[in-house]
């Protein structure tokens, strides 16, 4: 059972979400939390276990072997990203504008366009009784973040059976990573806030789940500020809100530090367990479905 | 002609917000580009009137045209994005999934894969109510290419600066580390760091100033939410410190913030305290820019 937590606009809390329910549902039975916003991950400054597993993560570039090379330059006219060039008798790489596909390596007639790994980012597996925590971040330089995000999951996937839930914090926005980190998933919580900015790139990111046919629902967090139109919004839409967090200067604080809520703020305890109760009902039904 | 880039690395901490208020009290003078094409948030508070806009495509995604397609699924095993599934006995391409390598077009025994070129958004020149014009834009759901959108709508802020005289060009950068921000980045005169004192923002706030210092572009930094925790608050200070990037201001946590936004209005029209928290870094800026507004 995977959860993907995102949210259009970032700083909404996601990350806050997605630590606090896993580690509460971390408290009854086993749960992985992964941070996918390789780009910026804020999980791990939440989630106090133990290292247990650490891994580079590498990306395929192609690398010139000058020896058997023809110059054709088939090379340069098959990549699309502009990403080889063929320069007077070298052919150049250009490796942060390469996606990896390898149609200049496998397409290269004498095979002087090999494959390398390239390192992109680093993968660590922490462990805390229940709560497995998979965390993995991009190298600063690298551009592109869904190869990372694609094999983050993988080790995911490899590592943890079906039948525990997953939790995955998922980047902001729309573009590219988003839809990587989520379009697996089996549920979509959507974090947002009740205000102007909220409610735009909110109804931007149920565009983007309703387009993936991936069901979802909305948590609503720092509740009474800003005002209802995100509320009417999800009812017009007939869009399930979880949960509500109260906007609450105790919380932004407890959050400043690096602590968990739930433990000690009853409202976010409240909320955690009805998005848990939540999920906890559409995993029977999903078993159901299964069996 | 002079670039001002706001990023924030985190997101939440009023980079838009103060972005806002930095074009009201530059008015004129400048133009405004949005280059947070993924979540674009400016036009709430700019009141713009989309006066013209342009459908903006790039890359490429592939078709299979099902007629010329004889099944031999050489394209699904040279695709290395898992982008092209098997639905209903039909190869067919996950639009999604697709990065547009062509790969699969070229290995085609039958020639029945065509790329074409997607629209990727739309870019907007629009009046503000600041009495000059924003670059703004909308990317396509989930669609690829946002760092060359962000390439687009800055170039287009900086010809209209240069034909316009202008100034500067300031520009409201996206979130996070990857192509975004490095579009964003690229020709920046300054740039404006918003952060705020918890852990995750000056987690942040120090991995997106090694892109930036990859860059060698002067930074200062704006603390929000200054009073959140005192202890966050000097660590982010003795960063700033080390790394010789100006403490612009500390802006206290305050819900006014919110509440100006809901009203349609930047910061520096609602509150004059906060106005002027922001109004002193306006002026610290222009000052190390050298440009006088």
């Amino acid at each position: 059972m995977k959860i993907a937590i995102a949210s259009g606009k970032g700083g909404t809390g996601k990350t806050t979400l997605s630590t606090n329910l896993a580690s509460y549902i971390a408290e009854r039975r086993i749960c992985v939390l992964s941070d996918l916003d390789v780009e910026e991950p804020n999980s791990g400054l939440f989630i106090k276990a133990e290292l247990i597993h650490k891994e580079d993560k590498f990306k395929m570039i192609p690398e010139w072997e000058k020896n058997k090379c023809e110059l054709c330059g088939n090379c340069q006219a098959v990549c699309n990203f502009n990403a080889v060039l063929k320069m007077g008798k070298m052919i150049m790489v250009f490796p942060e504008l390469c996606h990896g596909c390898y149609a200049c390596s496998e397409l290269c007639p004498t095979d002087s366009l090999p494959m390398k790994q390239k390192k992109m980012g680093e993968l660590k597996s922490y462990k805390n009784g229940n709560l497995n925590f998979i965390e993995s971040k991009l190298i600063i330089g690298e551009e592109q973040a869904v190869p990372l995000i694609k094999q983050t999951i993988a080790y995911v996937d490899d590592n943890f059976g079906e039948d525990v839930i997953k939790i995955f914090d998922s980047p902001p926005g729309t573009s590219c990573p988003v839809i990587e980190a989520t379009r697996d998933a089996d549920f979509v919580i959507l974090v947002t806030e009740p205000t102007p900015f909220g409610l735009h790139d909110l109804k931007l990111a149920v565009e983007t789940v309703k387009q993936m046919r991936i069901p979802f629902g909305v948590v609503i967090n720092r509740h009474g500020i800003g005002n209802d139109s995100v509320e009417l919004y999800c009812k017009e839409e007939n869009i399930a809100i979880i949960a509500t967090i109260p906007n609450d200067r105790l919380i932004a604080e407890t959050y400043s530090q690096g602590k968990l809520l739930y433990p000690t703020i009853p409202s976010v305890k409240e909320a955690v367990i009805s998005i848990s109760e939540y999920i906890e009902n559409i995993n029977s039904q999903k078993e159901g479905e299964t069996k | 002609m002079k670039e001002i880039v706001v990023i924030s690395g985190k997101g939440g901490t009023g980079k838009t917000s103060i972005t806002a208020s930095l074009a009201y009290l530059g008015g004129e003078d400048l133009i405004i580009a949005d280059c947070d094409v993924d979540a674009a948030d400016m036009h709430l508070l700019m009141a713009p009137d989309f006066g013209q806009s342009e459908d903006f495509y790039s890359g490429e995604i592939a078709y299979i045209d099902q007629d010329a397609c004889i099944k031999c699924g050489k394209c699904q095993d040279v695709c290395r994005f898992d982008a092209i599934p098997v639905i209903d006995t039909q190869y067919v391409v996950d639009p999604l999934g697709c990065e547009g390598c062509g790969y699969c077009a070229r290995v085609c025994p039958t020639d029945a894969i065509t790329n074409s070129q997607p629209k990727v958004g739309e870019v907007y020149v629009s009046n503000v109510r600041t009495g000059t014009t924003m670059i703004h834009a909308r990317l396509s759901i989930g669609a690829d290419n946002s760092g060359k959108l962000v390439a687009k709508v800055k170039n287009e802020a900086k010809t209209l600066a240069e034909k316009e005289n202008k100034i500067a060009v300031l520009v409201d950068g996206s979130p996070g580390v990857g192509c975004p921000v490095v579009s964003s980045l690229s020709g920046a005169s300054f740039v404006i760091l918003v952060t705020e004192p918890t852990v995750s923002g000056l987690h942040d706030l120090k991995r997106v100033y090694e892109l930036v210092k990859k860059f060698g572009i002067k930074a200062g930094c704006i603390i929000n939410k200054a009073d959140l925790n005192e202890a966050v608050a000097d660590d982010v200070k003795k960063f700033l410190k080390e790394e010789d990037i100006v403490l612009l201001s500390e802006i206290p946590y305050n819900v006014k913030f919110t509440e100006a936004m809901t009203n349609g209005k930047t910061i520096v029209e609602y509150d004059e305290d906060l106005g002027k928290k922001i109004s002193e870094s306006w002026t610290k800026i222009t000052d190390i820019v050298g440009i006088e507004i």
